[in-house]
């Protein structure tokens, strides 16, 4: 039973892994390459640029990403990052499902599916994000990769964390969905708001980079992660529901 | 299709069994993620080439790249 879930994940992972990446490829890919040629125009106008010699983003006219791996290539390689990322995310959220069921949640396995869908999207997608959006290239001293990295993986667990604590509240309030929707709610958004209010602050934009294409890129990277779990949810949730009804001699 | 048939009853999974299951497959899971969104050589000793590589996939899943 823990293996048909698994397999199904992974499955409909690697799938809406394909879709992310179709939606990213169309819409996101055009951002990245304004991106990059602003990257390249200032580069080629500030020689030495202030990064460093360690990296070569202002390393005078080639790109660094157009050095090793070609920008052809790097479009494909999206498909395969999406793809390879559904895999291990629809593995483990396959795995959290498997624990989930029967104790947490919606009793129909669908609905299950989509609830816990909908609730890792914004724990572990849309939390990170509202403190530590996604950059376009250009945007971030790599100096700071390390602490960025850490900083966006503490708000992972904080998203997570905050789902804990607001699931347990919710279940021990009293009364009606009138009283525990607001108290899971709250229960979510004050340990979140603590954090993004306590933990530091990146602002690495550089000077004259365009607002305009920042928030379409972000807004992007978001769509991307969005058409993700929308996906998944929803073929796993189907795949769930299907089986459920097929054991009980039920069409679905 | 048999694997991807039903659970075959409502129960819940045993967490002995959901915790066995996490054990075996959740490092090799981790371990590809970070492969993918992360890696910038210290692990797979192929120095930048599958940052480089996946690079348009981790600005756009939203994870820092550089």
């Amino acid at each position: 039973m823990i293996r048909t879930l698994l397999v199904r994940g992974l499955l409909y992972g690697l799938l809406a892994g394909f879709a992310a990446g179709a939606f990213a490829f169309v819409v996101g890919e055009p951002h990245i390459d304004k991106a990059i040629a602003l990257e390249q125009a200032t580069a080629s106008t500030e020689a030495g640029h202030s990064h460093g010699a360690g990296h070569s983003h202002g390393g005078g006219n080639a790109h660094e990403h157009g050095e090793e791996v070609g920008r052809g290539t790097q479009k494909a390689g999206l498909f395969l990052a999406t793809a390879l990322y559904g895999l291990a995310v629809g593995g483990v959220f396959a795995l959290a499902y498997a624990g989930l069921r029967g104790r947490v949640g919606p009793r129909s396995d669908g609905a299950l599916a989509l609830a816990a869908a909908a609730t890792a999207f914004t724990a572990v997608i849309l939390v990170p994000f509202l403190k530590y959006p996604a950059n376009p290239p250009a945007v971030g001293d790599p100096e700071t990769i390390n602490d960025r990295t850490v900083l966006y993986l503490s708000m992972i667990g904080i998203g997570l964390l905050a789902t804990a604590i607001a699931v347990t509240a919710g279940r021990r309030v009293p009364g009606g969905p009138w009283a525990r929707w607001p108290a899971t709610a709250l229960a979510f958004a004050v340990p979140v708001t603590v954090a993004i209010v306590l933990l530091p602050s990146v602002d690495e934009v550089p000077d004259g980079f365009p607002a305009t294409l920042l928030w379409e890129f972000r807004l992007t990277s978001l769509g991307t992660q969005a058409v993700f779990w929308a996906v998944f949810g929803t073929l796993f949730g189907w795949a769930c529901d299907r089986a459920a009804g097929r054991s009980r001699g039920v069409p679905a | 299709m048999s694997t991807l048939s039903a659970p075959s009853s409502s129960s819940p999974a045993p967490l002995s069994r959901v915790a066995l299951w996490s054990l075996l497959a959740v490092p090799a899971l981790m371990l590809l993620g970070y492969l993918v969104l992360m890696d910038n050589g210290a692990v797979s000793q192929t120095g930048a080439y599958l940052h480089e590589l996946m690079h348009d996939g981790r600005h756009l899943l939203g994870v820092p790249c550089h």
